[in-house]
């Protein structure tokens, strides 16, 4: 096995890599087949890949540098804005106005120009660019403040809360010009292809599980370099690894920026599958929920992060759908469980008991 | 003489000061009267009829300036029509009987005119200026205030007089002060005058002096415009006041949410996200405590406050206690574990309250001594404003002498600077824990209490306080009560100085921003501590 890839991960890359061929493979059998898989799931699973890439993002954060981030949704939200904009520009006069200038909420609400910052959304390479860019900016700018202030640990994840409690009620405001509460919606294609075909949606799906694959090789890379040996250091010990001489303001400030890049990224894929963004994605309680994910899955696994996520959002559609009072009972026992008795989440269970099988005999085990 | 014109309107006055008797046949004549001659011999009569003093007076005045009095044609009676244009029917203007349908041609209206309708105003302002119900009587006076007229100048000084409720007099005595203003006394009568006005409220002066800023003579220009410049002064002055007075009163708000918190973040160090949910469950506590004496002993009702604090406190403490004792006590030393758990717990507990009380908002009332507000100068204080940073001060000195001087306090503050050393000394720490973590439940339940009067109850309600408390504790410095308390004010002072510049939600984003910029420039807080407990 090489660095970058190894056990766990090769195993997850070979399940993703079956699921990606066999999904569109089934969608296209007709319905009377046992396997097929009717088309309107095909976003819905797009959409937990997504979340998958959003945990991955922050278990590279918070799993391998320690930078708890209570405001990872808002990096999600802003990639999945500026993708939103791009889809709003390409609804042009077919909107309800029938404005080819301005999209349908800036008609609604008398503006005869489009905004300054809306300029570019209309080439779609521009938008795909910020999509990545301004979550990058917003986590550089932010990471360079607080780190260099030496802000960590709690203080560090209540002022990202507060950061993105900041863009909710900026976002909120009509007046920003994102479409206020009703958020972006109402999206008909992008890049000419139609958003409710079902090849459309077959490739944003395959589309997003490239990119939760490319997430992970990368934030593997990052983490098994040598960058990654000092941010566990930081995570471990940071006034120490600052002693020995690193600059550990300039890697914390580094991972947290690349970690809001994906978060936009699984935003900017989000967005066409789930056809809407408005600002509830920048409630502090996404992101908190990104949290349980990572810790469910196992923290600093990058892997059990996906897995968590997967898992968390899974049972959290079957219960909504069938138990819609127990959701939220099941999310804050699974906080509490997971903190108390599973610190290092499914994955570390499951490496649990393969250390006790392969030890059985010795009965050697350290204590947890 | 200048008085003279006015000599026939006291005259009149008089007259509405003489028995009603003598008068009824007067005003039968005078309304028999009144669809003769032009409109200003109208004006005339309605001057009478409002002199006679008659209490049906006011209802022909009120019809005439309707237009809904009319003549029948066959017999020269007065009559109040109604009904439908199509069917009108008629009763008899004073003696108010029904006469059935009047056929559509067989009455004539009594024609007004626009003086003629500023005359019958004042007519029936000068009436209601002496009416029995002081209510009435002080609307009219402001009426009169609003639209001085000179024909209501005597009407005024007889009732001003007679009259004996000093609220009411003064009412009428900015009124009669507006009047002089309006009529043609002297330049030194009418400076007088504007010295009365000028004692108003800001808003009557600027209303009733704005007309004579530009006034012929310039003596009284310049009295004029010197006391709405003053009454702007005092004004603007007043308005800072205000917004300060919202200011604390936002910051004791923000103070009650947060300063549970300081006793477990603060002083414990266990990052509580339930807190905005024990809250949350004091509000309910308040709410249940409610129900329960409306349906058993609503004679009580006024009590339901003070009832819900003590049960707040113990119920919300022990809620506290145990979530201490379950699951916070096995993550001392890992905050971010902690921050997990307690959200967990959060959910659990607002989706309980949920499941329990239903999701809507649960209505909370206040007791009747607690509602209303008073006049403090230019600027007007409700009393549950008053009650709220008058409760939130109570708890917060409640608090500081307990920590400081009872034994708790003293073990409390043993245990969070040197565990072990306490525990060597044979405190109890495991029970200090859970006491100090159920007194800062208990307190966010008291919260609760007062935030189920300004605040909707809700399961979300918690979820809004919650970031805004850590912001408070964080700004204020961990650890530090004190630091609490400027924090809170400070922020709630600076969101409302903010509001009306920037509007309440970009205010409330400008001060995260803030926020989030002072953190990283002073990391431990205002007022940090030093030395070895801030190691910690």
């Amino acid at each position: 096995m090489s660095k970058l890839i190894d056990l766990r991960m090769g195993l997850f890359l070979a399940a993703l890599f079956i699921v990606t061929v066999l999904v569109p493979i089934a969608s296209t059998l007709d319905e009377g087949s046992a396997v097929a898989i009717p088309s309107y799931l095909i976003p819905l699973m797009g959409k937990y890949l997504c979340y998958a890439i959003l945990a991955v993002a922050l278990d590279l954060c918070w799993g391998y540098a320690g930078i708890l981030s209570l405001g990872h949704g808002a990096f999600f939200a802003l990639g999945g804005y500026a993708i939103g904009m791009h889809l709003m520009r390409e609804i042009g006069a077919r909107g309800v106005y029938a404005n080819p200038d301005l999209p349908d909420f800036m008609v609604f609400l008398g503006w005869d120009e489009l905004p300054w910052f809306w300029y570019g959304f209309d080439w779609f390479p521009f938008a795909a660019v910020m999509a990545l860019l301004v979550p990058g900016a917003l986590a550089f700018v932010f990471g360079w403040f607080a780190f260099r202030s030496r802000v960590s640990g709690v203080y560090l994840s209540i002022i990202t809360q507060a950061l993105t409690f900041a863009l909710l009620l900026a976002f909120f405001r009509n007046e920003m010009g994102f479409g206020g509460n009703n958020g972006l919606t109402d999206f008909r294609d992008v890049l000419g292809f139609s958003l409710s075909a079902p090849s459309t949606r077959i490739a944003l799906f395959v589309l997003t599980a490239l990119a939760l694959a490319a997430c992970l090789v990368i934030a593997k890379a990052i983490t098994v370099s040598k960058a990654g040996k000092v941010l566990v250091a930081v995570r471990d010990a940071e006034s120490r690894t600052r002693f020995m001489g690193y600059r550990v303001e300039n890697y914390s400030v580094f991972v947290f920026t690349v970690s809001a890049m994906m978060a936009g990224l699984a935003g900017a894929l989000y967005v066409p599958q789930v056809g809407i963004i408005n600002p509830g994605e920048f409630a502090p309680a996404n992101s908190i929920e990104i949290v349980v994910w990572v810790a469910l899955g196992g923290r600093g696994t990058l892997v059990g992060a996906a897995i968590g996520a997967l898992v968390v959002v899974a049972v959290e559609s079957w219960l909504t759908a069938n138990f819609p009072d127990l959701w939220l009972f099941a999310l804050g026992a699974l906080f509490i469980v997971v903190v108390l008795w599973m610190p290092n989440g499914i994955l570390g269970l499951v490496e649990k008991l393969r250390f006790r099988r392969a030890k059985a005999p010795a009965k050697t085990e350290a204590p947890a | 003489m200048l008085l003279r014109p006015y000599l026939r309107l006291l005259a009149l006055c008089l007259a509405m000061l003489t028995p009603l008797a003598a008068s009824a046949q007067t005003l039968d004549e005078l309304v028999a009267r009144l669809p003769d001659g032009s409109y200003d011999d109208r004006a005339a009569v309605v001057a009478e009829i409002a002199a006679t003093g008659d209490p049906r007076a006011l209802a022909v005045l009120e019809a005439l300036l309707e237009g809904e009095l009319e003549q029948r044609n066959s017999d020269g009676r007065i009559v109040i029509v109604g009904g439908t244009r199509r069917a009108p029917t008629g009763t008899d203007a004073l003696t108010g009987e029904e006469l059935g349908e009047l056929g559509r041609r067989a009455t004539e209206r009594i024609r007004v005119n626009n003086s003629l309708r500023r005359t019958i105003r004042t007519a029936m302002g000068v009436m209601t200026l002496r009416d029995p119900d002081p209510a009435r009587r002080l609307a009219a006076a402001e009426a009169a205030l609003r639209s001085p007229a000179v024909e209501q100048l005597d009407a005024l000084d007889a009732a001003m007089q007679a009259e004996e409720l000093d609220y009411i007099r003064e009412a009428q005595t900015l009124a009669h002060a507006a009047t002089i203003l309006a009529s043609d006394a002297d330049t030194e009568t009418k400076i007088e005058a504007v010295g009365v006005i000028a004692g108003a409220p800001a808003l009557t002066v600027q209303s009733t002096l704005n007309a004579y800023r530009a006034a012929e003579d310039p003596a009284l220009a310049e009295a004029v415009a010197d006391a709405i410049d003053a009454a702007e002064r005092r004004q603007a002055l007043w308005g800072q006041a205000q917004n300060l007075w919202f200011g604390l009163s936002l910051g004791s708000v923000l103070l009650l949410a947060a300063i549970g918190l300081a006793i477990t973040f603060g002083v414990m160090g266990v990052i509580n996200l339930a807190h905005g949910e024990l809250v949350m469950l004091g509000a309910y506590t308040t709410f249940v405590v409610q129900e329960t004496i409306r349906t058993h002993a609503p004679e009580y009702f006024g009590w339901s406050l003070a009832i819900a604090v003590p049960l707040a406190f113990l119920f919300v403490g022990a809620v506290g206690v145990a979530i201490e004792r379950g699951i916070v006590r096995h993550l001392y030393g890992r905050p971010l574990e902690t921050l997990l758990a307690t959200w967990g717990v959060s959910l659990i507990l607002q989706q309980a309250v949920r499941s329990v009380f239903g999701p809507t908002n649960r209505e909370v009332g206040t007791p009747d001594w607690m509602s209303g507000a008073f006049q403090l100068g230019e600027m007007t204080v409700t009393w549950p404003r008053v009650a709220i940073v008058v409760f939130s001060l109570t708890v917060f000195f409640g608090l500081l002498l307990t920590m400081r001087y009872s034994a708790m306090g003293l073990q409390m503050r043993a245990v969070t600077q040197n565990r072990a050393m306490a525990a060597n000394l044979g405190i109890r720490t495991g029970r200090v824990d859970a006491l100090t973590f159920g007194l800062g439940a208990g307190i966010a339940g008291l919260a609760g209490v007062a935030l189920s009067q300004i605040d909707n109850v809700s399961p979300n309600l918690g979820q809004g306080y919650i970031i805004d408390s850590f912001l408070v504790v964080v700004f204020g410095g961990v650890g530090n009560l004190w630091g609490t308390l400027a924090a809170a004010m400070s922020l709630g002072v600076a969101n409302k100085f903010l509001e009306p510049w920037a509007g309440a939600v970009l205010g409330k984003i400008l001060i995260l921003i803030f926020i989030i910029l002072f953190i990283q420039k002073r990391p431990r807080g205002l007022f940090p501590q030093r030395g070895r407990a801030a190691e910690g």
